[in-house]
């Protein structure tokens, strides 16, 4: 049996922005490459720091903008000329969540179900969300993370084939971030293409079926997060996690292939190829500072790790 | 979770293009009338005016009853605050908050969001000639029968053009701009824009000016519709123009984000 066609496909996608004013009037081109293909029945991830091309690439896959260049298919159309038949087979979920601050949640879903033929039941999804703990009251009332459980049902109420998710885990508590990955799973599950954004590495790592790294408007890399992350040293290991007092400062040239960072206060990580040597470096410094750690930790090459590899710094 | 309740897969299906903008719509309307400001706006402004206009001498010098010519140019009014004023500030902020992003990703798309409003404000306008009408005939408005058809013409192609007005100035403009713009303009038409002092009433320098303002076509058209019975084939033209050209600009420059 022939491979069914992914669900959408682009090929050296090119978009110009401008002209801004403050550059002469001149064009900025923020993507300047982007090739990509979803699978139905899987969850493939835009990975990439703030600014990388992340959502304009999923507004050209959406319709939302044109092209300037290259060319993107969804379901085999073209998405800036959609008809109203292929929008209702795509569910959008947009970054900003594109909710009207004075509607009630339930008034806002029945509306959007209303321009379908068969959606899904209103009030069964609604309670799957858990959208009827706060159903009633005006939209510009809920948490982040409400508003975004609100704006996956608005996506997913016309029951799509396809849908786009920019950013879903943005302003999640760990409760709502648990429903909505379930609810991605079970979409996967029933045969959706899920594309979605992310630059948090945890999401990728725990959702992507298949990854494309972004960075400067071009994709960089892609592959499953296993060949992603496969190292060349079977058993090296890439991050080192210590705690202590805040606010230490490690000399840079202890350790210069190394990269460092406090990333909360007392929590520090080194990342790189890491050596028996360089742990033992680090634990003669430790001793004639006199610093003892509270907790050591190390983990293999992560996502992280491929990203700092490709852009030379970390994704924060 | 119970059994059925997760998305199933590709059976995703667009409503009839009637039935969603209609849909939307009425969904709009809903939302106009709801919202305190715009009904203060809708309804109770000028209710007022009409009031106003009926308690002091002002329009004595142009009919056979103040109340005759003062309802055609109070219904003027009302349609530039629907779809103008109020049409133009809803817009506006859906367009800050994504919201027109996000519904022309629905099957409602573009094109249906934008006759959804045309039906949004056609309904707000219906609410408002029955309640303004109405109130009008119990202050003792008699409107010329021969005239209601032209009079329907005429409110007809100017709502088109001050809902396209509306767009245009919610689509370019920031959405506090367009609140005060919107506003502005609003309260310089009412006043001096021929809605409710027939625009021949002005200064002589002013007057050729005034004239071709949608707003002056539309009171001055009103009026002699209902008061003479007469349709103003100029002042029809001149709406026309206007919903054509402001149509054009919005389509060119709109933007959707």
């Amino acid at each position: 049996m022939p491979t069914p066609p992914p669900a959408l496909e682009i090929d050296g996608l090119i978009k110009d922005f401008g002209p801004v004013g403050a550059l002469d009037g001149r064009m900025v081109r923020v993507l300047e490459g982007v090739s990509l293909s979803a699978a139905r029945g899987a969850v493939t991830v835009l990975l990439g720091a703030n600014g990388a091309g992340k959502t304009t690439t999923l507004e050209c896959a959406q319709g939302l903008q044109r092209a300037d260049g290259g060319v993107v298919r969804l379901l085999g159309e073209d998405p800036y000329r959609a008809s109203p038949h292929l929008r209702a087979r795509v569910g959008v979920m947009l970054q900003d969540g594109g909710l009207p601050p004075s509607v009630r949640p339930l008034a806002l879903l029945r509306h959007v179900a209303s321009m379908f033929s068969s959606p899904l039941p209103v009030d069964a999804l609604a309670e799957r969300l858990g959208l009827d703990e706060f159903g009633t009251v005006s939209i510009r009332r809920l948490s982040g993370g409400q508003k975004q459980r609100l704006a996956l049902a608005c996506a997913l109420v016309g029951r799509p084939e396809v849908v786009f998710l920019d950013e879903p885990s943005a302003g999640l508590d760990p409760q709502s971030r648990t429903i909505v990955f379930d609810l991605i799973r079970e979409l996967r599950a029933d045969g959706l293409a899920v594309i979605l954004t992310t630059h948090l590495l945890d999401d990728a790592q725990r959702l992507a079926d298949y990854v494309y790294i972004l960075e400067g408007g071009r994709t960089v890399a892609e592959g499953t997060v296993a060949a992603l992350t496969a190292d060349k040293d079977a058993d090296g290991m890439r991050e080192l996690r210590f705690e202590t007092v805040p606010g230490l400062s490690l000399p840079p040239d202890l350790l210069p292939h190394l990269h460092q960072r406090e990333d909360e206060p007392g929590q520090y990580v080194l990342r790189g190829a890491l050596t028996a040597s360089d742990v033992a470096q680090l634990a003669t410094w430790w001793d004639a500072h006199g610093v003892m750690p509270t907790a050591i930790s190390m983990a293999p090459r992560s996502l992280e790790d491929v990203f700092l590899d490709i852009s030379g710094r970390s994704i924060r | 979770m119970t059994q059925g309740t997760a998305p199933t897969r590709g059976r995703g299906t667009a409503a009839p293009l009637p039935a969603r903008v209609l849909r939307h719509g009425g969904y709009e309307a809903l939302a106009m009338l709801r919202n305190g400001e715009q009904l203060v706006l809708a309804i109770v402004l000028p209710l007022l005016a009409l009031t106003a206009l009926v308690l002091t001498p002002l329009l004595d010098a142009y009919g056979p009853s103040r109340i005759d010519v003062a309802a055609p140019g109070v219904l003027a009014l009302c349609t530039m605050s629907t779809a103008f004023t109020g049409q133009g500030i809803a817009t506006g902020f859906d367009r800050r908050y994504g919201v027109l992003r996000f519904l022309s990703t629905t099957p409602l798309g573009r094109s249906g969001l934008i006759l959804g409003k045309a039906v949004a404000v056609a309904a707000v306008l219906a609410v408002q000639l029955v309640v303004i009408g109405g109130a009008a005939v119990l202050m003792g408005w008699s409107p010329r029968a021969e005239g209601l058809l032209p009079a329907a013409l005429l409110l007809l192609v100017g709502s088109a053009a001050f809902t396209a007005l509306g767009l245009l100035v919610a689509g370019t403009l920031r959405p506090e701009a367009t609140l005060a713009v919107t506003n502005l303009v609003w309260i310089l038409l009412a006043a001096a824009g021929g809605v409710i002092i027939p625009a021949a009433s002005l200064p002589a320098a002013a007057e050729p000016f005034v004239s071709v303002l949608p707003s002056a076509a539309l009171g001055d058209g009103l009026r002699s519709a209902l008061v003479d019975g007469t349709l103003d084939p100029i002042a029809c033209l001149v709406l026309l123009a206007w919903a054509v050209l402001a149509s054009l600009a919005a389509i060119r420059w709109f933007k959707w984000s």
